[in-house]
């Protein structure tokens, strides 16, 4: 097993490397630059900025000083914001932009899982349509609309909630959580029914059944584990898209997260900030799908003996 | 989608000895399950009013009347009109025909790259596996938008394009959870039986593996569909994709989220489209995947 | 403000669960990991029912603290580096220039100068600077600050995208491209602390106004010395505790897209005029989010109002509306080197095709002005010649004139435009116009913010979208776009006698009166070529508590939140929720 970590975050290196070097090039050779601005900016101004920011050395020089600052962990200053370095910007957000993601995920979880468990019980009845299609609500309501909705609803009609901030007032969460979560938990719920049901049709949940256990137990001790493989699998790339797709939640509830800066650097064409924001999400997607391929394989008697045994 | 399954099917019909009967027994399980049938028929009808669309909307979808502006539902216009005076409904069938093709067309791609990267990963595994899942991983990291205006900037503004950069991220999930399903189901007896049966690799990914690795995969891809109709809004606001006045579900629902407050049958009506389809398409899918579950038929 | 118990509680609960999450999903203690979600979505629930208490607009309008809603987060505070409208609020309530506007009048007023004196038919300008103008340090705010600090705002390797505001000043030009090296050349010097003398090329009636704006603010020369060089765009001197300024407040707290928190400063020289003991500026880039932050009592003030509820809103007695019109105009760049716009009765064509009334009465919701020319009515006086108007069988004749009788033979049209709902909104609607009226082909694209700048520059567009705001209260900053090859022109427009009159003339011009008769006659000559088709003159739109006093809407949409004050006895009209 640690053989196979070891040789996962092994493989990590080159991609990041790539995911790097693709990025670097990429957003140069997108149209615009970081100056660009609607008010022509003086060829003079201009030329000073790009000294400034070393734009005036050769592309693979740029790029290997680059390469040279990451190495030492620095991620250089963001074009947008002028005084502010990319690793203070990122270390602002992200722990704002985690715990969101966390408590989404969560709630996706907490909502997702026991829809899908339940609905797998009694499949095609109403035991089954009807908390599923409750958890598919939250698909075909995405963020944008889930989230101003929420707010009219508990902030403005009922005044509940407050409707925007993170951590200042109390309660001040729930509402994001809810609208950055509802997306996923319609696909924890459907991916987790799929699974079960896959697994409630094998021969050792029979043979469980066989056995005279009662059927919660076989489907908490037995079922579950393989049930959730698909849920597993999804997880990893969840989590790391959840950071991106923290951007509209974290808009509209005026969260200062990481999410906001990862969109809006595209936007701006803040060179170091996408390369910043790059890196870290590559580190962060390498991570989880490590994470979720060794939690599939745990839950999967089989290939776990296979890794741990054989440790390819 | 639908002929991805077809085809699948005809794997395992190919295979089992009494092939034909249990396509014929997966038709009529499918045909019994009345929401499967209510969510194809459903499906049925979105797809041949969107067709029909140009010979029967109720209005011109450009004719504007600026000094009516945004109107509740009435008897001339029955979901209303916009803020630009035009009939909902008829922006509503014009954006279904988009919105159903970027759909299907879109899912279509990514199922088909996903589904055989995944396979082949997943079966054939070390250090393959290794270098296709992580392709995987910097695909999922490069930075979305910028290949999205890249993509426009190289190959200009194409519908074409659309599809091709939907696929483009919507196959790597789908690749992931193919390839946990074939993994998993590699070590099961009658994989292990068909390979020392000396079939080849090929044969038993598109034969055994495949087939019962359907059920997420299924599962999935009717949740991609609608989520790659919101998508395509989202393209379409960075000028890839479809321009005004041409419209799609995922956009007339961003407007329309825009104005809930105001305007709400701008945002519900559209909604209802989506979501409708939506189900119809998850019950169809869970109806299929009933049917084509081999061993869950078996109790 | 400060969270409650339940918040700490809480997040006891999720550092529990982020440990055992995801190992309780491996275990086989599954039926633990349910509950304990449940646990987590309880002490979410839990946070609700705490505290809630008071909105901001109560607290505030106890405390003497305004809450207003900025925009956006600022790239910065430094004047001599960033540039932006919420920067724009910012700097001026922590920085004060040499004259300030009037907010009524908009006429400049004593701000770090007492007074001024023109000398050489006003090519020469004597500040006298308020002795008792201090540095948030204690320190006096002198000449030679000035001197310094516009050195900084010219130098070449600064890269300020604003040193052209100083470029009237007599070298100052030639020094910021590089030209001449040494700044003791430049027409500003400091005769003693408090007297500063700026030479400017030719009489430039608007050199005052400029005063007011953030690129000509003085910063404190020590402290940006104490962090690195005087051209140094990266240092944190505008950080929290580092900064040092002039203004009517000071920076106490500054959290990354959260809020930037500012107190009243003991040292402003006109101290005795602030009445609010603070300001907390919110960056609210959500526009639907910043009215309900509005409506909530979270926000005094909102930088802009969502066209759609501005109906409601207008409706309600004693509204919290408030729209002005405001220094901009929306219109579209024509590229006059693409047929078929390359000819001119086309172009005038298409203008006159455009029912602007219909389009501020339906699509804008009458927040906005028709506009028949580039320069917005009275700028300071100033009002643009009208030579058209909307005439669609007019514009069929010259549609035909120039070759395409009922649209026959089009070759197509292509509208470009920056993503965003309001310009989408009004390229659908004239798209229409243009169909319906000349029956002619045209297509919309909108492309992302950096693509089309890109487009605009490289003139590669038939028509796209512009809008420009004035920089100061002038027809010379509208008119002086169109100049030959000027950098904001992008038309391809270029006509000698135009040039002559705004770059010779006009400047030159002994009164006010001839120098707006030179303005007419450029401007006359621009519309009759239709370089661009203008349709509307902005506004600036806003939401302001009723317990807010002293903000005048102006055509600069300039806020001094030195005026405000906040009176606690008045409260939101009834049915706003």
């Amino acid at each position: 097993m640690l053989r196979f970590i070891l040789s996962r975050l092994l493989q990590a290196i080159p991609v990041i490397f790539i995911v790097i070097t693709a990025t670097f090039f990429l957003v140069r050779a997108a149209p615009g630059g970081p100056f660009d601005a609607e008010k022509v900016v003086l060829p003079e101004v201009k030329r000073a900025l790009e000294a400034q920011y070393r734009l005036d050395l050769p592309l693979h020089e740029q790029y290997f000083a680059y390469l040279g600052d990451l190495a030492q962990g620095e991620l250089g200053p963001s074009f947008k914001y002028p005084g502010r370095s990319v690793n203070e910007i990122l270390f602002s957000g992200l722990p704002v932009t985690a715990e969101l993601g966390l408590y989404a995920l969560l709630i996706a979880l907490l909502i997702g899982v026991t829809a899908g468990v339940f609905a797998s019980l009694k499949p095609n009845t109403r035991q089954d349509y009807i908390p599923m299609s409750l958890a598919m609500i939250g698909i075909c309501m995405p963020s944008f609309l889930l989230g101003p909705l929420l707010v009219l609803v508990f902030g403005i009609y009922l005044e509940w909630l407050p409707i925007s901030g993170w951590g200042a007032i109390p309660g001040d969460k729930v509402l994001p959580s809810i609208t950055l979560g509802a997306a996923y938990a319609a696909y924890v719920a459907r991916l987790s029914r799929a699974g079960m049901l896959e697994i409630l049709s094998q021969d050792y949940i029979r043979t469980a059944r066989a056995k005279g256990l009662p059927e919660w137990l076989v489907v908490v001790k037995h079922a579950l584990r393989g049930g959730l493989i698909p849920v597993v699998a999804f997880l990893g790339p969840a989590f790391a898209g959840l950071l991106a797709g923290s951007f509209v939640v974290e808009t509209i509830f005026q969260i200062p997260g990481l999410g906001r800066f990862y969109v809006q650097a595209a936007f701006n064409r803040d060179y170091t900030m996408i390369l910043g924001t790059t890196v870290f999400l590559s580190s962060l997607i390498v991570l989880f799908n490590l994470v979720s391929d060794v939690a599939a394989a745990w839950l999967n008697p089989r290939l776990r003996s296979q890794i741990s045994g054989g440790g390819k | 989608m639908s002929s991805q399954v077809s085809t699948d099917s005809q794997g395992l019909l190919d295979e089992a000895e009494q092939g034909a009967s249990l396509w014929q027994d997966a038709w009529i399980r499918l045909r019994r399950n009345r929401m499967a049938v209510a969510g194809g028929v459903t499906l049925l009808l979105f797809i041949i009013l969107a067709i029909l669309t140009p010979w029967i909307a109720p209005y011109n979808y450009e004719a504007q009347d600026l000094d009516l502006g945004a109107s509740a539902p009435s008897a001339a216009h029955w979901l209303g009109t916009d803020v630009f005076g035009r009939d909902v409904l008829t922006q509503i069938m014009y954006g279904g025909r988009v919105s159903l093709a970027v759909g299907f067309i879109a899912t279509a791609v990514a199922l088909l790259i996903g589904v055989t990267w995944g396979a082949v990963a997943g079966y054939v595994g070390g250090r393959v596996d290794a270098v296709m899942m992580r392709m995987v991983d910097i695909l999922y990291a490069l930075p979305f938008m910028i290949f999205i205006v890249l993509l426009m900037v190289v190959f200009g503004r194409n519908v074409l394009l659309l599809f091709l950069a939907i696929g483009a991220v919507e196959w790597l999930t789908m690749a992931r959870i193919m390839r946990s399903q074939v993994q998993s189901l590699r070590q099961q007896e009658f994989v292990e039986a068909a390979i020392s049966l000396g079939l080849s690799p090929t044969a038993i990914i598109r034969k055994h593996v495949v087939p019962n690795a359907l059920g997420p995969i299924i599962v999935y891809t009717t949740l991609t569909i609608p989520s790659v109709m919101l998508l395509e809004a989202f393209l379409s606001f960075l000028g890839l994709g479809i321009q005004p006045p041409q419209t799609s579900w995922g956009l007339l629902i961003s407007y329309g989220a825009e104005t809930m407050e105001e305007y709400p049958w701008l945002l519900i009506f559209p909604g209802l489209a989506l979501t409708t389809t939506l189900f119809s398409l998850n019950f169809l899918g869970d109806g299929l995947r009933d049917a084509l579950d081999v061993r869950g038929s078996k109790d | 403000m400060r969270p409650c118990r339940a918040t700490d509680r809480a997040g006891t609960h999720t550092n529990k669960l982020r440990k055992t999450g995801m190992d309780s999903v491996i275990d086989r203690q599954h039926s633990r990991f349910l509950p304990r979600t449940l646990i987590l979505l309880l002490a979410l629930g839990l946070l609700s029912g705490c505290g809630g208490g008071e909105s901001n607009v109560v607290s505030g309008n106890r405390d003497g603290i305004l809450h207003y809603g900025n925009g956006a987060e600022p790239q910065g505070l430094d004047p001599h580096v960033v540039t932006g409208v919420p920067e724009n609020h910012l700097i001026r309530a922590l920085f004060e220039g040499l004259a300030v506007k009037n907010p009524i009048t908009l006429e400049p007023e004593p701000g770090v100068a007492e007074r001024w004196e023109f000398s050489d038919e006003g090519r020469i300008i004597t500040f006298y600077l308020n002795p008792d103008a201090k540095w948030s340090n204690g320190e006096q705010v002198t000449a030679s600050d000035y001197v310094w600090s516009w050195n900084r705002a010219l130098h070449p390797e600064t890269g300020n995208l604003y040193s052209y505001m100083l470029y009237p000043v007599a070298n100052a030009e030639a020094y910021s491209k590089g030209e001449i090296a040494d700044f003791g050349e430049v027409g500003v010097k400091a005769l003693d602390d408090t007297t500063l003398e700026v030479t400017l090329n030719t009489p430039t009636p608007y050199f005052i106004q400029l005063m007011d704006h953030y690129s000509t603010f003085a910063v404190h020369p020590e402290t940006l010395l104490q962090f690195g060089k005087m051209t140094d765009r990266f240092t944190p001197w505008t950080r929290v505790g580092n900064i040092v300024s002039n203004g009517a407040f000071v920076l106490t707290d500054w959290a990354l897209n959260r809020h930037i928190k500012m107190a009243k400063s003991d040292l402003y020289w006109d101290r005795d005029k602030v009445n609010l003991n603070g300001v907390v500026f919110y960056p609210t880039e959500n526009v639907v989010s910043e009215e309900r932050m509005f409506r909530v009592e979270q926000l005094h003030y909102t930088q802009v109002a969502p066209l759609d509820k501005i109906p409601v809103y207008r409706e309600l007695a004693d509204t919290p509306y408030v729209q002005a019109p405001y220094l901009g105009t929306y219109y579209y760049l024509v590229n006059t080197d693409r047929p078929p716009v390359d000819n001119v009765k086309v172009r005038q064509a298409l203008s006159m095709a455009v029912d602007r009334d219909k389009l501020v009465r339906s699509v804008l919701q009458h927040t906005a002005v028709p506009a028949y020319s580039i320069t917005p009515p009275d700028t300071l006086g100033y009002y643009p010649p009208q030579i058209f108007s909307y005439d669609p069988d007019k514009a069929r004749a010259l549609l035909a004139e120039a070759g395409y009788p009922n649209g026959e033979g089009w070759p197509g049209l292509e509208i470009i435009y920056n993503t965003q709902e309001a310009h989408r909104k009004i390229a659908v609607a004239i798209q229409q116009m243009w169909k319906s009226e000349l029956n002619v082909d045209i297509t919309i694209a909108n492309q992302e913010w950096k693509v089309y700048l890109n487009s605009v520059s490289q003139r590669d567009f038939q028509v796209a979208r512009r809008g420009w705001i004035g920089d100061y209260v002038d027809a010379n900053n509208f008119l002086d776009l169109f100049i030959t090859d000027g950098g904001n022109n992008n038309t391809g427009y270029s006509n000698p006698v135009y040039d002559d009159l705004i770059l010779q003339k006009a400047p030159r011009a002994p009164t006010r009166e001839e120098r707006y008769a030179l303005f007419t006659q450029a401007e006359t000559m621009l519309m009759e070529q239709m370089p661009i088709i203008p349709i509307y003159t902005y506004t600036s739109k806003h939401l302001v508590h009723p317990s807010v006093e002293g903000i005048y809407p102006n055509l600069m949409d300039s806020l001094n939140l030195k005026y405000v004050t906040l009176n606690p006895d008045r409260s939101l009209p009834e049915g706003l929720r």
